[in-house]
């Protein structure tokens, strides 16, 4: 099992869930956060004060998958989060131990 | 107090009403000799009324019965201005502030302007619009009127009237210190912003009394106390009549809703308390971004809409008068939007909410003393000039004076303030469209372009700016030590990082 990681641009997260349930991936979870890249932030004017914004906001989204389909995640992810500009994020792929669904017990792939 | 007895010695004037109504000074100070016959009309059709407000001392006089469409128009204008103080101003400013600190926003305008609204009752404005006595009279009023004392007679019913700028025209005096206790409350308010986000609560509190007591309550004798036309009954009496008024009436300085009284005060005592208070923790390195522009546009809509009481509403009449003030209120302030927006286009690029919202309460705040003062076009200009002004006033002044003066109160209010102050002397001039003003208040005499002298006015709007910006300076040093050295006036490094909402005040604006 991996843990799949993805930080993308928060616009194109609906296209992510979409691609992401033709193929088959049951869950998503998805959290709001900031961060930088190469993508520079912008500068903000109030008045005579200027601030320069580094940290952008982008969604993460985490799934966990069968060893199998990692490299279609990946690919599904990819193609639909992709704009060809700087800023359009990374994806993370981490081993997973163990995963259990809380309601049934099940453990392992059957919990996925 | 002989300003409230509008009327009452008008027994020359009532035995012919006809006769006062056709004259040009009825209407004073604006030219508008059409608004002047419905009061005159109202008066004489009620006789019997009349008689029943009359103090002793004038018993044989019939007195004026105060037209209900002045009335409901003064009344509705005291409301507009509450509503600019709370929610208006404090809406404008709380955007502006760090989400931490809007609750300490909201409650020291809300809190500050009750605090100023109660003091007005207790003595303020007996101590600003009543006569006062011997050398002190130029700067401070009397106590005739402690605690609002003699304002109306609870036996028998009777109100007294407070005088406008018409002859024969009165609005109760009530109505009046209602008005005027929404003037003092605002001001007072205003100061806020020049410290936000680390004054300590008791503090702001403290110095806001202080401040109102020697500071708003002197200059707004000074500015706008005087016995009202009425009490012009002879050409005899017309030089010791003038010699009743405030210091900068008797001196012919023109503000007709506070340009110095308000915003010019409120601004020094602002720049003075940015100063001795200090600049905010991590000012200048960490971001104080405001949280909520959207708030601050409502907020400076409210602003903009409660104007109209603040400056038509100064005319104390439903008036011609007050549909000037009306007119220029409006177009002036949206100039001076205008011109914000493309000052910012120009020189950065993009024009912003912030500046636009900025730009209304500029505009706002230099057509204050001009309002009633001067003409359409010439509003136009003093509205144009105010959106530039002010826009250097937060940027290329604000690094000048390396003050934290937080939410720019001198930037806006004292910039425009002192531009629209100046600015009234000149468009004031019948000849660059300016009302006509009576120069005698006994025959009405009105001012004539050939007598006008622009120089001469501008100097005494100099004069007058020059003696609020001391006058406030000093007080505002005295008081902000005082309250430093008994109260503190900041709060510790810890709470003001931890935000004042939680720190003085135990609550939290936004939950997530």
């Amino acid at each position: 099992m991996k843990l799949i990681t993805a930080v993308i641009k928060p616009f194109k997260l609906d296209e992510v869930r979409e691609a992401l349930s033709a193929i088959g991936v049951q869950g998503l979870t998805v959290t709001e956060v900031k961060g930088f890249g190469r993508q520079k932030g912008h500068t903000e004017l109030y008045r005579g004060a200027e601030y320069v914004v580094d940290f952008l906001p982008k969604v993460k989204i985490e799934a966990a998958v069968n060893d199998d389909v990692v490299e279609r995640v990946i690919e599904a992810i990819e193609s639909s989060a992709r704009t060809g500009k700087i800023g359009d994020g990374k994806i993370f792929v981490s081993p997973l131990d163990q995963v259990v669904r809380i309601r049934t017990g099940e453990t392992g792939n059957d919990a996925l | 107090m002989k300003k409230i007895l509008a009327g009452l010695a008008l027994a020359a004037g009532l035995l012919a009403p006809a006769a006062w109504a056709q004259d040009p000074a009825a209407s004073a100070p604006v030219a508008a000799a059409a608004s002047a016959p419905a009061p005159a009309a109202d008066a004489a059709s009620a006789p019997a009324a009349a008689a029943a407000s009359a103090p002793a001392e004038a018993a044989s006089a019939p007195a004026v019965v105060p037209n209900k469409g002045d009335t409901a128009w003064m009344l509705v204008s005291t409301l507009l201005v509450i509503m600019m103080t709370v929610p208006g101003l404090a809406l404008f400013y709380g955007g502006l502030v760090r989400s931490k600190n809007m609750l300490s926003i909201l409650m020291q305008v809300m809190v500050g302007f009750s605090l100023i609204v109660v003091l007005w009752v207790l003595y303020g404005y007996s101590l600003t619009f009543t006569e006062g006595s011997g050398a002190s009279s130029p700067f401070l009023g009397g106590l005739d009127r402690l605690f609002l004392k003699g304002i109306w007679n609870n036996v028998t019913g009777t109100f007294e009237n407070a005088a406008t700028f018409s002859k024969g025209v009165a609005i109760p005096e009530l109505v009046y210190a209602a008005f005027q206790a929404t003037f003092a409350g605002i001001t007072g308010c205003l100061i806020i912003g020049a410290f936000a986000e680390r004054a300590k609560f008791a503090a702001v509190m403290a110095f806001l009394a202080l401040w109102f007591t020697f500071a708003y309550i002197p200059i707004a004798h000074m500015v706008w106390f005087w016995p009202g036309p009425d009490a012009y009954t002879s050409a005899a009496v017309v030089e010791a009549t003038n010699a009743k008024g405030g210091l900068l009436w008797q001196w012919g300085a023109l503000d007709f809703a506070g340009g110095t009284v308000v915003h010019i005060n409120a601004a020094v005592a602002g720049l003075v308390g940015a100063f001795m208070i200090g600049k905010r923790i991590g000012y200048g390195k960490e971001q104080f971004t405001p949280h909520s522009l959207t708030l601050t546009m409502v907020g400076a809509s409210l602003l903009w809409v409660g104007w109209f009481g603040f400056n038509a509403g100064s005319a104390l009449e439903a008036s011609g008068s007050a549909a000037l003030a009306f007119m220029n209120t409006f177009a002036a302030t949206a100039a001076a939007v205008l011109a914000w927006c493309i000052g910012e286009s120009l020189i950065k690029g993009k024009a912003s909410m912030l500046g636009a919202a900025s730009g209304a309460v500029a505009g706002l705040v230099a057509i204050t003393p001009a309002a009633g003062n001067v003409g359409i076009g010439g509003g136009l200009v003093v509205g144009l000039a105010a959106g530039f002004a002010c826009l250097w006033g937060v940027t290329g002044l604000k690094k000048m004076l390396k003050a934290d003066d937080s939410l720019d109160v001198f930037g806006v209010h004292g910039v425009g303030g002192i531009l629209g102050a100046l600015l009234t002397g000149v468009f004031n001039a019948p000849q660059l469209g300016g009302p006509s003003f009576p120069v005698d208040w006994f025959t009405g005499t009105l001012t004539s372009a050939d007598a006008y002298s622009i120089g001469a006015q501008v100097l005494v709007q100099a004069k007058a700016v020059g003696v609020t910006i001391l006058w406030s300076g000093i007080v505002s040093l005295v008081a902000y030590k005082l309250v430093d050295m008994t109260i503190g006036l900041r709060v510790t490094e810890e709470e003001e990082r931890e935000g004042l909402d939680i720190s003085s005040h135990g609550e939290t604006a936004y939950h997530k």
